[in-house]
Order: structure tokens, then sequence, then C-alpha cells
């Protein structure tokens, strides 16, 4: 049988995902029995112009890690795209938009001043702001271009599947490779990953009754590691995504932030989350529903901390 | 250019608010023609993602009105409309989504004033905030 051949690309990412492919420890020789990697930045080195030359469609998969933020990751994504038989979206930041996504709460202008003008440590009188464009005596220079806002794969290239995570879990990036290498492929679209159901499903924290009246963060209690940390104030976002991970960091004591993505079916993860949150708040009094609801301090992050691109709004309006 | 006409999209429960419109309309009562009216069985069905939908494709703001409190059809409804809501305008106005612009009131089935007023209120408050484009501010790229 011919050897699969695969690439893995990162985009707008912090490398983890990267990371976590390697995580799959001695599987990682079976994959090297069966497929031969043509394209992957982090560890080998290779040139744009070596995928440029392959024909269309060569590539049997490519899995994609990190979000749309440059020139260069929109125009790498359109490349991979015509040289593979099939995209994987890997990682919330490819699905989703994920941490990097965080920045459309901003736009260019404003993550410019602060990176370049206002930070402590910068000293930039002159107020000089990276152009995609510069001459110097040798010639012209060029950068990849800064975009304003932040995409997802699937709003940049047509997308056939999608591993959730941040990063994914080793069994569920297995499982996506398992896929590929048997050749049984699930259904166009499909979100790869051992559930579709949520997080909560596969938690075995004792839950009773969901009832809140504070809110707490992190640092502010330390739970009873035996019970549902959203009973005990916590904001857990077990009930709005989706499971595969084996609910982790509930059982490590650390409230679910949500990186596995929707349960299925579920457009926008985030207002989900906020509709199950304050549902539990067990409280009619609207001047005490706002002080409980103070103690939510950031709900948009929280709610979109790995999807806001992904999201109906996709990012805030900036006046 | 044409003054901007706010587009208003309503969620009106079935059994006290869509009645009270119902009266403003029979009792020939004036009011601002800016809400598209969507009928629900009761506040406690919208769900705050119906709510960005509606934003995300085009309306300025979204009404939703349901029973007075204690009155709600199916007991709890619109209490946890109420803390749905408080939340949701929170988390919006982080996006740069003016609170006036998702409101939650009360119209009982006698309330065809009432509804009417609430109504026109909101469209002026929203004419005055001009139109709503989600995206806005951003540049343009690629
Ligand atoms: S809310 Fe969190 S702690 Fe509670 S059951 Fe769900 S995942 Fe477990
Ligand atoms: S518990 Fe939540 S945040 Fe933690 S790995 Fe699982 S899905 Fe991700
Ligand atoms: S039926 Fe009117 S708010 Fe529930």
């Amino acid at each position: 049988m011919a050897k699969l051949k695969l690439v893995l690309y990162w985009a707008a990412s912090c490398g983890g995902c990267d990371i976590a492919t390697l995580a799959i420890g001695d599987k990682i020789l079976k994959l090297a029995e069966v497929a031969d990697i043509l394209f992957w930045p982090i560890a080998m080195d290779f040139k744009y112009s070596d995928v440029e030359k392959m024909p269309d469609k060569s590539i049997d998969a490519c899995l994609f890690n990190g979000a749309i933020r440059t020139s260069e990751n929109e125009h790498i994504a359109h490349l991979l795209r015509a040289k593979s038989k099939i995209m994987i979206a890997y990682g919330s930041c490819s699905y989703e938009g994920g941490m990097p996504g965080l920045a459309n709460f901003f736009n260019r202008r404003s993550i410019f001043d602060r990176a370049y003008i206002e930070t402590q440590s910068t000293d930039n009188p002159k107020k000089v702001y990276p152009q995609p464009k510069v001459q110097v005596p040798e010639g012209e220079l060029e950068i990849p271009e800064f975009y304003d806002t932040v995409k997802t794969l699937a709003q940049t290239v047509d997308v056939d599947y999608f591993v959730p995570g941040c990063p994914p879990e080793e069994k569920t990036t297995w499982l996506a490779l398992e896929a590929l290498i048997t050749g049984k492929l699930p259904p166009k679209g499909t979100v790869i990953s051992h559930s579709i159901k949520s997080v909560c499903d596969e938690c075995p924290l004792i839950k009773e009754e969901k009832k809140i009246k504070t809110f707490y963060r992190t640092h502010q209690i330390i739970p009873d590691p035996k019970k549902c940390l959203l009973e005990q104030g916590l904001l857990c976002y077990g009930v709005a995504t989706r499971g595969g991970c084996g609910a982790l960091c509930p059982q490590a004591g650390m409230p679910c932030t949500g990186c596995y993505g929707p349960v299925e079916g579920v457009v926008d993860q985030g207002s989900h989350f906020l509709s199950a949150l304050a549902s539990i708040i067990d409280c009619d009094d609207p001047e005490e529903i706002q002080e409980i609801i103070s103690n939510i301090v950031d709900p948009a992050g929280t709610f979109y901390r790995y999807s806001l691109p992904d999201s109906l709004l996709r990012r805030a309006r900036i006046k | 250019m044409a003054e901007f006409e706010p587009k208003i999209i309503a969620f009106l429960c079935n059994w006290c608010s869509y009645a009270g419109a119902d009266l403003a309309g029979t009792s020939r009562i004036q009011y601002a023609p800016n809400v598209r009216v969507i009928r629900v069985m009761c506040s406690g069905r919208v769900a705050p993602v119906f709510i960005l939908k509606a934003l995300q494709l085009g309306a300025d703001g979204v009404l939703v009105l349901g029973c007075h409190p204690g009155d709600c059809h199916y007991v709890e409804g619109n209490y946890k409309t109420l803390r749905r809501m408080a939340l949701l305008r929170k988390t919006l106005s982080q996006l740069g989504i003016e609170d006036e612009r998702v409101h939650l009131d009360w119209v009982s089935a006698s309330e065809g004033v009432r509804f009417a007023s609430i109504v026109n209120n909101m469209t002026e408050k929203i004419r005055a905030l001009g139109p709503l484009r989600p995206n806005h501010g951003e540049e343009k790229h690629g």
C-alpha cells in the first residue's frame, strides 16, 4: 500500500498543537510506518516553494492548526487546500479562532497602538508602525499584512473535518489519524472526538442541584474536589462543551474553560453557556440578579474564550 | 439621504404580550411601524442565540416582551428571561453593543397602550443611537 502523504501547518497559533501531535507518543512510530510527512514547519526544513511545486491534490491530508490572522496565514491556507485531498482544522484556533481570536475584541489599530506605542517597555517617539512594504538600500522588503479580524480556517477555505481542543488530547488526535490511516472517514464536516455530548456527561464529579447564589473566580475558593464545580459557584463550562477529553480539568479541580467547542448541533457556544449559567442563578429579584452577575467579571471573554471568531457576531464593534 | 428607520425584532409571548399588541391594534392605537413581531409561547423560549442571530442578520435592536413577574403562564419562564437578559446585556456591552438595543419589558393582555409606548420609546432610543452594523470599526482586508 502506498504511504499516506501528510502535511502539518501552523498559522496563528502558540505551537501547542504541534506539540500535541507529538504527544501521541510511541504511536508516532506507527504513523511513520504508514505515512510520509511532506511538510511540517516546526520540525522539518522545507520551503513554501517546495509545496508550490507539488501537483494539486497530491497530498492526502493536511492537519492545519492556528487561526487566520495575517495575509501569510491566508495564503498558505489556500495553497494547502489546493494541494490536499482532505483539509483538517486541527485545534481550537483553526476550528473556532481560539485564543488568538480574542483579538477580535479589538482591531488592528488598537492592537498596534498597544503593542508599538503604549506598552511600558516601548520607546517609539516617532510612532513607527510595521509596514507591509519597506524600501531599504538593497530593495523592497515585504512582510505579511496583519488583518483587522481573526478568522477561522473554515471562514477562509473549505474544511473537511475539525479536531477540537486547546490543544487536542492525544486520544482525539489519534482518532483522527486512525481514520486517515484506515480510510474509514466520517461524513464531511464531522467534528472528530469521542463524544457528541457534553463534558458534564463524562465528568465523574457528584452532581446535585444546580442553583447558584454567588459566583467565584478560581483563586477565591478551594472547591470540594468530589463535587461538581459549577454547583460550587465556579464558572465550569462543561455544560456547553463537547466531551471527548475525559473531563480532565474538573477532575484536576479546575473548571472546564470550553476548549472542545460546542456540543453537537449548537451554533454560538458562548451564548449556550451564557444561557445555561443564567438559568441556574437562584434569584428572581432584578437588583440582586445584577449583583450576582457582577461577580462574573469578564463574561464575553469567558463565554467566547476560544470561539469569538466563530460566534454569530464574530467580533466586537469598535467605535 | 433618507432618515434612518430602525429595524426592531420583537419577541412577544403568546399569553400576555402578544394579546397586548393585538389589543393595541384592535383599539387603533398608533405606534411606530418599526417592530417586526415574532410570537413565541413564552418569553422563556427566547434563547440568547435568537437575539444574537437577529442582530447578526441586521436588526438594530431586539425587544423581548413577556407577562408581568408572577403572571407567566408557565410560572417561571419570565424570571429565567430576566436573568438571561441581564447577563446577555453585560456580555453584549463588551462587544460594543449598547444596552438600549436589547430591551426586556412586561406587557399584559390588557395593556395595549403600554405596548405602544414601549415600542415608541425603544424606536426613538435606537433612532438616536443610529444603525447597528455588527462589524463596525473593522478595517477592510483580504
Ligand atoms: S459543570 Fe464541570 S464539574 Fe460540574 S459536572 Fe459539568 S464538567 Fe463536571
Ligand atoms: S475539561 Fe474543558 S477545558 Fe479541560 S480539556 Fe476538557 S474541554 Fe478542554
Ligand atoms: S407565558 Fe408570558 S412570559 Fe411566560
